[in-house]
């Protein structure tokens, strides 16, 4: 099974200038690969380097050594070396992220942010809001909250969107970074489906997840992230 | 594996990517004098992409707009536009009239003080149809009609298309200012401090305005702002000016949540999170 | 002590050689307002400075002068001038339109119509069509040189918009021969129409703001509306009350202390004249002058 996602040989440290340039390694030769219809999740302790690993594929941190492959028939890009603008389009219909937080948007409504993806990749307003008032009614987001800015809401509440805004579309790679961390038992079971269902549809899953029964409920491969830490 | 040599940097999906770039900057550089206001700045522009232009006072970020909107004659480097018939020009070769109308149609400029982009003893709806006017609409209605409609899209009550903006607030002048400039369906919007001098809640509105306007209608637009708060908003690729020069460039999350550069960190990390 | 003796037309020979330079490039280019020299004359700014040079340098001693002054050849202004021009140039003057070949006006244009044989002199004030938009003379330069005329109509706009019609009464801005937009001085927009296709040369000066332009004979003039509220000539619901002509343009008079008023011609030549050939049968005061 040809693979989606292809990590091979990164390398990631932060050189903090501010503090007299001292360097802080975050991983070292990182190699694996995530296939079409599999879910692999990363496992390690906090602050092992996990979430840096989801936002270097993102294109959200840079990556100083290696390569970031995302296969996308007839095309393949490199991450870690593409333009701007190919990330861009990649983001728009490739790779979905949901972040650990929602980033939220003064004024505008829940459904509105859950159905922002589908309108950057061109769907009508309409459906793009039907499709996101749908995912957020399944994620059991109560229908008054939906046309509320969720700036307000509780963390779970904004979980729930964040969620819903990355499974909206129909990318062929999710990220997931602790997306049940958040959630009552009830909604976990909720993502989970959610989850398995697109792993059915062909979906490639990149997943950070602490929580051991979610965690057995999707993981078809789990990649120990502490074999690529770096030594402190 | 696949050999490392097959993958090169192919297109994504050139159906969904422009041929070929909107605007092409090389090397725009600007002296006052022995002072520099900025210098060596290369950047392209596609459609549908906003660029964020940020720095402190004194950054050159301000003179490289200037510079673009063709206000300021540059000591050296050029500009190329694509018009709207395909063909890429360098902007130092059109005619003059050839720039003005460029300026008028397929550009926008919103202003950082509204009073300069309005004109300010003119109604609303005035100031909406002008453009229309300079390029030939002669029918009182239909200007009128599309004011209206304009001045409602940017929550500006259609009722007021009759007065003058003097009697507006800044939030209301500023998208005022907005509606001008979009009404004749410009491909690409010079922004100099939007939301600058403006009260917090106004300028969210006013951003919410502007993210909802360049997503709608595909605008390419660069905006200059020393507010990285803006900048994280409205666009999807920063460039960090300091002295005239730009420092970093790059993909906006990216460089707001990776700075590289020791001036980037230093500005991201000065920013109080609320 | 011997008299004073003046130049022909008051004006030395080479300041009317540079007033005539000016008058070949504004006529070379209709509606465009070429920069002149404007002299010191005996009358202060404001007093048609500026026509008054146009006619010194376009007279010769064979032309019969006429001055007239909101239409009328007998107002202070229009004696005073004419009587200069008699003095200084010796040329014959006259109140009947016909006769005229030089004539010179201030804010109306005669209701007989011209010939080929007459120049028609204006006073303008203001020449700047754009100036009350924009202030600044090196952009309006530009304006005009790029044909930059979209806020002309955004002025006509506002009218309608304020006033549901297009309410600029005089001034009213023409477009001449396809190019330049021109403000036709403060003559009424009744005359506006009789500028288009006029056989006589139509000459402009501004003295105070130091500009001539021209229309030349047979020359399109056209006055700047929208589709859907076209230019109207301004009718009279009146007739004159001296001479019964409905085509003119009239001035209303004042007659008493309780409102009375009756209108008559502007053109005090054309009303005289209908006077002299037609019975005359005085009309009662009319009815307020509307738009049509």
């Amino acid at each position: 099974m040809s693979p989606v996602l292809e990590v091979a040989d990164v390398s990631k440290s932060f050189t903090m200038h501010l503090r007299g340039g001292v360097v802080l390694p975050v991983v070292r030769n990182v190699s694996f690969s995530v296939a079409a219809g599999e879910c692999v999740v990363l496992s390690g302790p906090s602050g092992i380097g996990k979430s840096s690993i989801l936002k270097m594929i993102f294109g959200s941190y840079r990556c100083d050594a290696g390569a970031i492959r995302i296969h996308h028939a007839p095309h393949a890009t490199d991450v870690s070396r593409a333009e701007p603008r190919e990330i861009i389009a990649l983001r728009k219909r490739v790779i979905a992220y949901v972040s650990q937080f929602l980033r939220a948007i003064p004024r505008v409504a829940a459904i509105d942010v859950a159905a922002e993806p589908l309108l950057a990749s061109g769907s009508a307003r309409e459906e793009a809001r039907e499709r996101a008032g749908s995912l957020l009614a399944y994620l059991n987001v109560p229908e008054r909250l939906r046309s509320l800015p969720p700036a307000t809401f509780s963390g779970g509440e904004q979980q729930r969107v964040n969620i819903a805004r990355g499974f909206v579309g129909d990318h062929p790679l999710l990220l997931l970074d602790e997306p049940t961390a958040s959630l009552d038992a009830t909604n976990r079971a909720a993502v989970v489906d959610l989850i398995n269902e697109r792993k059915h549809r062909g979906t490639a899953i990149l997943a950070i997840v602490h929580d051991l029964d979610v965690r057995d409920a999707i993981a078809d491969r789990l990649i120990d992230v502490t074999a690529f830490a770096t030594a402190a | 594996m696949l050999d490392a040599d097959v993958i090169t940097r192919t297109r994504i999906d050139e159906a969904e990517l422009a041929d070929e770039p909107l605007l092409i900057a090389e090397g725009l550089t600007k002296w006052y004098g022995r002072q520099l206001g900025c210098r060596d700045v290369s950047f392209e522009l596609y459609a549908g992409e906003v660029l964020a232009v940020v720095g402190e006072s004194g950054s050159g970020k301000s003179t490289l707009l200037q510079l673009l909107a063709g206000q300021l004659a540059m000591s050296s480097g050029r500009v190329l536009y694509r018009l709207r018939d395909g063909a890429t020009r360098d902007l130092a070769m059109l005619t003059e009239a050839e720039r003005r109308l460029l300026f008028r149609t397929d550009w926008g400029f919103v202003q950082q003080d509204a009073t300069l982009g309005l004109r300010m003893s003119v109604s609303a709806g005035g100031n909406v149809g002008e453009r229309l006017m300079a390029v030939g609409w002669r029918h009182y209605g239909r200007i009128r009609h599309e004011a209206e409609s304009w001045l409602d899209r940017v929550e500006i009550d259609p009722e007021r298309i009759d007065e003058t903006p003097r009697s507006f607030s800044g939030g209301m002048r500023q998208r005022l200012q907005i509606a001008r400039n979009l009404v004749t369906a410009p491909r690409l919007v010079l922004m100099d401090e939007p939301t600058g001098g403006l009260d917090v809640s106004v300028q969210a509105r006013l951003l919410d305005l502007l993210r909802r306007l360049v997503q709608d209608l595909g605008l390419a637009a660069i905006v200059v702002t020393h507010d990285l708060a803006v900048a994280r908003l409205l666009s999807q690729r920063i460039m960090v000016m300091k002295g005239g020069r730009v420092i970093e460039q790059g993909l906006t999350d990216q460089v707001l949540d990776d700075p590289q550069q020791p001036y980037t960190q230093l500005l991201v990390s000065s920013v109080v999170p609320v | 002590m011997s008299e004073r003796t003046y130049n022909f037309a008051y004006l030395d020979e080479q300041t009317k050689r540079m007033i005539r330079r000016a008058l070949l490039k504004a006529v070379a280019i209709p509606g465009y307002q070429v920069p002149f020299a404007s002299r010191e004359m005996p009358m202060p700014y404001g007093w048609g400075t500026g026509g008054v040079q146009v006619t010194a340098a376009v007279l010769g001693p064979d032309d019969m002068l006429k001055v007239i002054d909101q239409g009328a050849d007998d107002t202070t202004n229009a004696v005073s001038i004419r009587k200069f021009f008699a003095k200084t140039a010796g040329v014959r003057t006259t109140t009947h339109t016909e006769e005229a070949t030089v004539i010179q006006t201030r804010h109306r244009v005669p209701e007989q119509k011209l010939t080929e044989a007459q120049i028609l002199v204006y006073q303008v004030p203001i020449p700047e069509p754009l100036r009350f938009l924009e202030p600044r003379e090196t952009e309006t330069r530009r304006m005009h040189a790029l044909a930059e005329y979209g806020v002309m109509h955004v002025k006509l706009y506002e009218d309608i918009a304020h006033h549901g019609h297009i309410s600029t009464a005089y001034a009213y801005p023409v477009c001449v021969a396809d190019r330049y937009v021109m403000d036709p001085s403060p003559t009424p927009k009744f005359d506006n129409p009789k500028m288009d296709n006029c056989a006589a040369l139509q000459l402009f000066g501004a003295g105070r703001e130091k500009r001539i332009y021209a229309i030349p004979p047979y020359t399109k003039v056209v006055s700047l509306d929208f589709e859907d509220h076209p230019f109207e000539r301004y009718r009279h619901d009146a007739a004159c009350a001296l001479c019964g002509a409905t085509d003119s343009y009239l001035d209303e008079v004042i007659i008493d202390d309780r409102g009375g008023r009756m209108f008559v011609c502007s053109d005090s030549d054309y009303c005289e004249r209908r006077r002299e050939s037609a019975p005359p049968a005085p009309q009662p005061a009319g009815t307020d002058a509307s738009h049509a």
